[in-house]
């Protein structure tokens, strides 16, 4: 609708939405209709550029969004009714608020001449949403529209991002008013004044980092936010500093460079681990310091400084104190960094850290001969074999949902690109895959999307299987099938005297509840028809699932307990009975 | 701890939700809120008391500047600033009162010693005004109460607390105010340093 005759056009409230959505770039969005959303979509048909892709439940919608924003980097959009349409997103907009993803969602509201008389399908979506979005608004005029969505996305995208709700009554929809997009334009984000890196900050910063004889660099999520991939590369290759990233931060280092480590945290690897235990300065990258990435606070890396690079100040100090805390986009910290500092070639420490590695690779899982049983982490290490033998590995994105096999995906799935995982780390929420899934193929339709989700979760959004045909996308789908969920089953194990209480789980048979939806599929128990089967799904050019009938009573390893100390982790056990067992056989 | 807050905020509708809501999520008691019109247009100024930890000090002003509505927060303590607040007392001083047909001289005289005003008369009781320091009117109070003057009804603001000295460049700045030049700030201000001594002590020595 862009007119650039001096006339502004005037449009109804329902139209300037589209037209101020499709102003900020959105081609996509994922939706459900309803009441009082109507006026909207009656006006959709007269924006062709925007694609709204019909979900089957409204969380699906947010999770999508999310998937969406997190594969491509754009603010994702949703839309959904009042009521219950609105309140269906609340996990998907938590899930977003957890992990910092960039989404805005438009929902439809009563009429403002009736709001708070308990009218039909009314909620207070805003009062509800207030400490999951990072910002929230209800438009009551049709004037307010254009200003109030491209605010929106602005605090969406902008400082530590965030989902952005905007709930519009009907009669803002209905209403009329004048439409200039250049003048619905936001004032420049709101400087945070607590947000710059102190020169004086700087120099005890590269004090403290020519000091340390064995630093460490925790590379979270927000490398991938800030764009700063490239920047931290060369910070840890000019001074020698080996990288540990967190569940969010895979991939923002390719797992093949030589200074990355691997993950840390209660499912890291061991070495990680103890690095971080041993180490005498911590350098945090966008991360903040989660318990499942500290483990208990009163141990964590005691001999070290802390060096905190972060661009929400609320972060700094919360659960780890920082020595030295740098506010501001790690890009720019980075950068102003960078030249700073005399280069390093000492590479003892990375040594020291390989040569502990020891035992604990050949105790691997992965390299546990064929016995005939199927492990979960076989068939994630074996998708990773696939795609990089087929060359697609730059060009696949893995989606999991919550449990075992996000950690396992965590372990053995090599990322070498940013934006390649998506995950609900913050949350855990289960039943994320398959939605963000779609929200990341629609982003992304030239890569590969591998769906890898538990039996569990994958059964809480099954019914988007509809949405993956109505939009004909291919999506491979990994089910990793073990009869519990999986890692409730692991705690009882291992904390609760192996009380299963409600962790065995009944699934229906899952190829062909695909094939009712028209989806091929292949019932894979044996680790010889693994790849083939997988390159089948991949190869098809459309969705296909898989389920994986794998080891019932697999466990995660290392793991430490919840509160335990970092270096305290519970290792495979060298004879696992189940291991022996299947040795036996 | 005692922390004193003062936040300018827009003035819109919701934004007391999210300040309050604020420290029902960090599980923070807030002893006294004070909203009203600022000098700035559409900007609330608030001032907020509440209890926390020595070491919350820094986390509560960082989520409070990360409010979308908030254009600025200042922490204050009793030596920088004003801290005032009014006070409404209902004494009853009829001749039916312990101290009978004296009741209201000695009133008078207590209001005038604590620079308290009487602004209502009724037959049974007297209404005082007072405003100060939340020291001074609980001294107040208390020297009515011991001497054997029932106390009807209290209505107590909640504090108000204003910088000392000029406008600091911190709230220049925050006001949109384009440059806050050198000699028309308070040397003694701490927040008149330059910025860069101001800061890395809030995120260090402060936080033990």
């Amino acid at each position: 609708m862009a007119n650039k005759s001096q006339q502004h056009p005037t449009l109804t409230g329902a139209e300037i939405l589209w037209a101020a959505l499709a102003g900020e770039g959105t081609t996509t969005v994922f939706g459900y209709p309803g009441g009082a959303i109507l006026p909207i979509y009656d006006a959709l048909r007269k924006f062709p550029t925007i694609h709204h892709i019909l979900v089957r439940h409204e969380q699906g919608a947010a999770h999508m969004a999310d998937g969406y924003a997190r594969a491509s980097g754009a603010v994702g959009v949703c839309m959904a009714t009042s009521g219950p349409g609105a309140t269906n997103l609340v996990t998907g907009l938590a899930t977003a608020m957890l992990d910092s993803i960039p989404i805005v969602a438009i929902t439809g509201q009563v009429s403002s001449k009736v709001l708070g008389s308990d009218a039909f399908q009314e909620v207070d979506i805003t009062g509800i949403t207030l400490p999951i979005t990072k910002h929230n608004f209800l438009v009551t005029r049709a004037e307010d529209i254009a200003p109030t969505v491209r605010l929106a996305f602005q605090i969406a995208r902008s400082g530590r991002p965030g989902p952005v709700l905007v709930d519009i009554t009907k009669d803002a929809q209905q209403g009329t008013a004048t439409f200039s997009f250049e003048a619905a334009k936001p004032h420049p984000y709101r400087p945070h004044p607590m947000l710059r890196a102190e020169s004086s900050s700087i120099r005890e910063a590269i004090e403290l980092i020519q000091q340390a004889k064995k630093p460490i660099i925790l590379a979270g999520h927000g490398i991938v936010e800030s764009g700063a991939e490239k920047e931290v590369i060369a910070f840890a290759e000019a001074q020698q500093i080996p990288i540990a990233s967190t569940l969010l931060g895979l991939g923002a280092v390719p797992a093949a460079h030589p200074l990355q480590l691997g993950m840390m945290g209660m499912h890291g690897e061991s070495w990680v681990n103890n690095a971080i235990q041993q180490a005498d300065l911590l350098l945090a990258f966008g991360m903040r310091f989660d318990d499942r990435v500290t483990g208990n606070l009163a141990s964590y890396a005691p001999n070290a400084k802390k060096i905190h690079i972060e661009i929400d100040p609320s972060e700094i100090n919360k659960n780890v104190r920082a020595d030295v805390a740098l506010i501001g986009d790690l890009k720019e910290v980075l950068q102003l960094l960078l030249p700073l500092l005399p280069k390093n070639s000492d590479t003892s420490w990375l040594k020291e850290i390989n040569a502990s590695k020891g035992t604990a690779a050949v105790r691997d899982i992965i390299n546990l001969p064929d016995n005939g049983h199927l492990y979960a982490a076989h068939v994630i290490h074996d998708i990773w074999r696939e795609a990089q033998a087929a060359g697609r590995l730059e060009n696949t994105i893995i989606v999991t949902d919550v449990g075992q096999h996000q950690m396992w995906e965590a372990q053995y799935f090599k990322h070498e690109a940013p934006r390649s995982l998506v995950t609900s780390g913050g949350l855990g929420t289960m039943g994320f895959a398959l939605p963000a899934a779609i929200g990341a193929k629609v982003a992304c339709p030239e890569k590969d999307v591998w769906v890898i989700a538990g039996d569990g979760g994958f059964q809480m959004t099954a019914s988007e299987l509809s949405t993956i045909v109505q939009e004909n996308l291919a999506i491979n789908i990994a089910v990793i099938n073990n009869g519990f969920l999986g890692m409730v089953r692991q705690w009882q194990e291992t904390f609760y005297e192996k009380n299963y209480s409600a962790s065995p789980i009944l699934s229906p048979d899952f190829v062909m509840l695909a094939a009712a939806h028209g989806i091929a599929g292949a019932n894979v128990g044996k680790r010889a028809d693994v790849i083939p089967t997988v390159t089948k799904a991949r190869t098809s050019g459309k969705c296909f699932l898989i389920n994986f009938q794998v080891e019932k009573e697999d466990g995660v390893y290392p793991m430490i307990a919840p509160g335990a100390a970092l270096h305290e982790m519970v290792r495979r056990p060298q004879h696992d009975p189940l291991l022996e067992t299947a040795e036996d056989e | 701890m005692l922390h004193t807050f003062v936040a300018l905020v827009e003035d819109k509708p919701g934004v007391l939700t999210r300040v309050a809501s604020l420290f029902r999520r960090l599980s923070i008691n807030i002893v006294s809120l004070t909203v009203g019109e600022s000098e700035r247009p559409d900007t609330s100024r608030m001032t907020i008391v509440c209890e926390a930890p020595e070491n919350a000090a820094h986390r509560i002003r960082a989520s409070l500047y990360k409010l979308e509505t908030t254009v600025h927060v200042d922490e204050v303590n009793r030596a920088q600033a004003v801290v005032r607040e009014l006070c409404l007392i209902k004494v009853a001083a009829g001749p039916d009162s312990p101290h009978g047909q004296n009741s209201r001289s000695q009133v008078f005289e207590l209001a005038q010693v604590f620079r308290a005003r009487v602004v209502d008369l009724a037959p049974e009781s007297i209404m005082l005004e007072m405003t100060g320091s939340a020291s001074k009117i609980e001294g107040l109070l208390q020297v009515l109460r011991e001497s054997g003057y029932e106390v009807l009804e209290v209505s107590r603001t909640g504090r108000m607390a204003m910088r000392r000295g000029h406008h600091t460049s911190r709230v220049l700045k925050a006001l949109g105010t384009k440059t806050a030049s050198a000699d028309n700030i308070d040397i003694l201000d701490p927040d008149a340093l330059p910025e860069d001594e101001v800061l890395p002590t809030e995120f260090g020595e402060h936080e033990a």
